[in-house]
């Protein structure tokens, strides 16, 4: 039987804001155990939450950037459950009214072996805020758990999609896009190994063309995109070998262990419980007014799917070249400033997509800290544009600029690659080649094209690659005739 | 001096006819006399009691004094107060130092007024009669075989045996005014979000609110001068311009000084339920109020029968996800022995708190349990929509309410601990105030005189429109200048004391 995966994400976004969700204290990473936990964090008696500002801020962005209804009233309920490192015996979050509602984020997924690339519209559910809880630390006290509570408070946007999702490359494909979005807004700094950005996938199959849904198994705290694909990819044979082999699929939650690449099931069967959910009585329904979108919006930089129509239509790119370079900020932000630099957009979109792309992910480093600067590459680009190299040329100075040799013309200068354009130059070498290669040209000359190929390709050599092929080309035709 | 406002104090303490420590002690002493028969404190500490005093005294030389300088007051126990023991009267918080000062008491703190201790209640302010207090019963001062009301009856019985200046209380289904109709004092709850909530420990967030529990309308509105206020670390406290809640006292003077006031007589609050002797001391004092230049006029509340019910829902749905944090974890009873994360919370509940706070857990829970939620709570949220309807319905036709605050006079020590519903009834006339979050106070109107012969407090409750306090305490105090049912006191020589039991 031919099987269908179906994926959904839930995506915990960590907001960069300075105190908690619901209280002053600070959410900084790493501070000595419950250094950070004020009487509210504690859960003291008596203590109230007072809802923080930048959170909400940070909604009204990401509800902003994905194009969703952001509600104009929505309500913080108490979601019931004791746990040690709860300190309230509720978490606050949002349950019947979201301040996020639907919206809709394209996703860019690459070629694979067995398809070419392609883009896909995946439908966000919601968006709500919640707090996070603290942390069991086990081993530090001899005989005892111990509780921190630094992380207890600190503000989470709670973003979950529709099972929109077909295959372990859609999901990740998602989860970097979401990532590199909620970076490019400003509202969290993508930290996936201190937790910033935590994903709990749900996964479930069913036979190709059934429109009805598997019964789900949730893969919980996914922090890398590697683990995230090894797992679904494990999780999704699982269930089918499960249920060839007559097996049913029961409702679980799951952990991936990276070591075996296996997913393994926290819990047999989901346990009933019942959060006894209620609207806080301790915090007003949030109130969301258009003036209140209209300043976040001013605050906002261009959002990723504006500058992408605005790449097509002011730089005649492609969609798909428009897409990838505002996949990250720091791609767009790297490659207006070659443009602006003074560099020809296509050219630059096929240089940063191409060759810079492809440096930077053989050394495993970021855009930001590529060696070639933005301005460096435009400087490049202009000498291609300016026939002082050719292409092929372009590429040994791109070397010579990662390496650190100097800048652009330096590097043409050292290396000799400057393009020969000068007509009476050119002329000399072609008449210096066609008298050595007399059988070629009447080869030519008896109707051979390709004879004319082979000379180009002797001109060039005999120029070490630095005549101008154009003309070449131009000079030869007309030298034969 | 017992007996004096607290204006006369405040005058007595800036001409320097006393000190602060001299009245705090006499205070102290009396309530070294007294209290362990009325039980109406649980936490002393000299210590910091005479130290703010002294400070005060410091204020008061230096010129800095506000009204409330050097004056001692008693303080509810479920307000955290730094480095006092903050118990809410349950073995949960037998141990608690609280780290931090609420709202309340940092601005009674900062107004220089001293905290003489803090006062028994009953368990996390579940109750109406002190008697679910893990630290014992309160007895009411006019007679100590009855109770004082709750759940604010230490607070109570404090201002009804002078054992302190005044008192703060809090009122979520009726515990500041019906502790004070049964001790005959003066108590106002004010608006919901009036006084902010911060430190106060939570019963039931959407209707907890503080107030004062003092000897007349004029202490009240001192009091509220304090307390009232917004703070953005409440929520739902209301941003709103500071009042002075003395201003209009000085005009209840003259002839007919509430000429023109429409008084509304809600008709449910005369119906069954109500004790025929309480229901004559209020109609007199209704007529007294004619003669003040009042206006009667015949309102209804028709939903008032619901709120009982409806207040037994939303209160216990609160209160139980409230007290989830009392797990034994961080702070609070722990205990002694478990084998396992569940049974150390099972173990630590179950020994920490009473039978009516459990009892109340358990309604909570079941009330927002799935399957039931929407025919509880949900059903409860609307029906309270309703009964807040009633009340605008009838500020259209007056301008403040007029009625019982309580359906009997002080009742038997035990006489209806055994009944929980028969408890619930207490607050017939009070809880529909909570649930519509306006402002009630309970005067002092007069007495009933009990089978054994002993004279009863019985109070007025006045209600008003949302923020009225100050018009409420006018109504009050006009009330307390041509009569003197607040000055009355309740006689507590010697041989009307006994010692306290086993002794």
């Amino acid at each position: 039987m031919q099987w269908e995966v179906v994926i959904g994400l839930e995506t915990h976004v960590q907001l960069q804001t300075h105190s908690k969700q619901f209280s002053g204290a600070s959410t900084t990473y790493g501070a000595a155990p419950n250094t950070q936990a004020c009487e509210v964090s504690i859960a003291l008696p008596g203590v109230l939450p007072v809802l923080n500002k930048k959170a909400v801020e940070c909604a009204i962005k990401f509800g902003l950037a994905i194009d969703a209804e952001i509600a104009p009233r929505s309500v913080f309920s108490r979601k019931n459950y004791f746990y040690p490192d709860l300190p309230k015996g509720y978490q606050i979050s949002q349950f019947e009214l979201p301040v996020v509602g639907k919206g809709k984020l394209m996703i860019q997924v690459p070629a694979s072996k067995n398809a070419d690339a392609y883009e896909k519209l995946v439908n966000i559910t919601r968006a709500h805020l919640e707090e996070d809880a603290g942390k069991s630390v086990h081993g530090a006290v001899e005989g005892m758990s111990g509780i921190d509570l630094n992380r207890a408070g600190t503000p989470l946007l709670e973003i979950v999609t529709e099972p929109d999702m077909r295959s372990a490359a859609e999901a990740v494909a998602y989860a970097k896009k979401l990532h590199e979005l909620v970076q490019w807004i400003g509202i969290c700094d993508g930290n996936m190994q201190e937790g910033s950005f935590r994903c709990d996938v749900n996964v479930s199959v069913r036979p190709k063309g059934s429109d009805t849904l598997g019964t789900r198994r949730e893969i919980k705290n996914l922090n890398s995109f590697k683990f995230m694909q090894q797992a679904i990819e494990y999780e999704t044979q699982w269930q089918i070998d499960t249920l060839e082999d007559g097996g049913k699929i029961q409702q679980a939650t799951v952990l991936f262990n990276p070591d075996s690449g296996e997913t393994r099931a926290m819990r047999s069967k989901e346990e009933a419980n019942d959060y006894r959910y209620f609207p806080d009585p301790d915090l007003l329904p949030l109130a969301v007014t258009e003036a209140d979108k209209q300043r976040v919006l001013a605050d906002m930089p261009e959002l990723p799917q504006v500058l992408q129509a605005r790449f097509v239509s002011e730089y005649q790119l492609s969609s798909y070249d428009a897409s990838t370079l505002t996949a990250a900020k720091s791609v767009a932000d790297y490659f207006v400033t070659v443009v602006d630099a003074g560099a020809e957009p296509k050219q630059a979109a096929n240089w940063v997509m191409g060759a810079l792309s492809a440096k930077l992910n053989a050394e495993e480093k970021a855009i930001t800290d590529s060696p070639v600067s933005a301005v460096q590459l435009a400087a490049l680009l202009k000498r291609i544009a300016d026939h002082t190299i050719s292409n092929n040329a372009a590429k040994q100075v791109f070397e010579g600029l990662w390496a650190g040799e100097g800048d652009v013309d330096a590097i043409i200068e050292v290396k000799g690659l400057k393009q020969v354009s000068d007509t009476g130059a050119i002329e000399a070498i072609i008449a210096e080649v066609l008298a050595a290669n007399q059988a070629m040209v009447d080869e030519y000359k008896a109707g051979k094209e390709k004879a004319f190929n082979a000379l180009v390709g002797q001109c060039m050599k005999a120029s070490k690659g630095k005549a101008n092929p154009a003309q070449v080309n131009e000079l030869l035709k007309k030298m034969l005739s | 001096m017992i007996n004096s406002s607290l204006k006369q104090l405040g005058q007595q303490l800036a001409s320097k006819q006393i000190s602060s420590v001299e009245l705090t002690q006499a205070y102290l002493q009396r309530m070294a006399q007294l209290n362990p028969t009325i039980n109406a404190y649980v936490t002393l500490d000299e210590e910091k009691t005479l130290a703010q005093a002294k400070a005060a005294d410091v204020r008061i030389a230096a010129g800095d004094a506000s009204p409330l300088t050097g004056i001692p007051l008693a303080q509810k126990d479920i307000f955290c107060a730094k480095g006092w023991r903050t118990t809410c009267s349950s073995k949960m918080l037998e141990n608690f130092i609280s780290p931090y000062d609420a709202h309340v008491i940092s601005q009674f703190d900062a107004a220089g007024a001293v905290n003489l201790g803090k006062t028994n209640m009953d368990e996390f302010a579940m109750g109406s009669s002190n008697e679910t207090s893990y630290f014992g019963g309160v007895k009411n001062p006019w007679d100590l075989d009855r109770v004082p009301g709750g759940s604010s009856g230490g607070s109570a019985a404090a201002v009804a045996a002078r054992l302190c200046a005044a008192a703060t209380g809090t009122d979520t289904g009726g515990s500041i005014r019906q502790p004070a109709s049964l001790c005959g004092f003066t108590g106002l709850k004010p608006t919901y979000g009036l006084v902010s909530r911060y430190g106060m420990i939570a019963f039931a967030s959407s209707l907890d609110q503080a107030g004062p529990m003092a000897k007349s309308a004029e202490d009240c509105a001192l009091m509220m001068n304090v307390m009232a206020g917004f703070d953005e670390r409440d929520s739902t406290s209301v941003n709103r311009e500071k009042e002075d809640y003395t201003r209009g006292l000085s005009a209840m003077t003259g002839e007919q000084p509430l000429k023109g006031l429409r008084i509304g007589l809600p008709k449910e609050y005369f119906a069954e339920g109500l004790s025929a002797d309480v229901a004559k001391v209020i109609e007199t004092a209704v007529a007294e109020y004619q003669k003040l230049g009042a206006d009667i006029v015949d309102i209804s509340l028709p939903n008032n029968n619901l709120s009982i019910p409806v207040y037994y829902v939303l209160a216990p749905a609160e209160a139980s996800s409230n007290l989830s944090r009392y797990d034994g974890v961080r702070y609070g009873h722990r205990a002694a022995e478990y084998h396992d994360l569940m049974e150390m919370y099972m173990k630590s509940r179950a020994e920490g708190f009473g039978a009516e706070v459990k009892r109340r857990i358990l309604i909570g829970t079941y009330v927002l349990s799935a399957g039931y939620y929407d025919a509880y709570y949900l059903k409860a949220q609307q029906i309270r929509r309703l009964i807040a309807q009633d009340f605008v319905e009838a500020f259209k036709h007056c301008d403040v309410i007029m009625g019982p605050a309580a359906p009997s006079t002080a009742f038997k020590a035990g006489e209806k601990t055994n009944d929980p519903v028969a408890m619930y009834l207490e607050d017939l006339y009070t809880i529909a105030v909570n649930l519509a979050g306006l402002p009630g106070m309970s005067i002092p109107a007069g007495f009933a005189t009990s089978a054994e012969g002993k004279a009863l407090p019985v109070g007025l409750q006045i209600i008003g429109n949302y923020f009225d306090e100050a018009r409420m305490l006018d109504v009050g105090h006009a009330y307390q200048q041509v009569t003197d049912w607040h000055l009355r006191v309740p006689n507590l020589d010697e041989s009307n004391l006994r010692m306290p039991e086993g002794i």
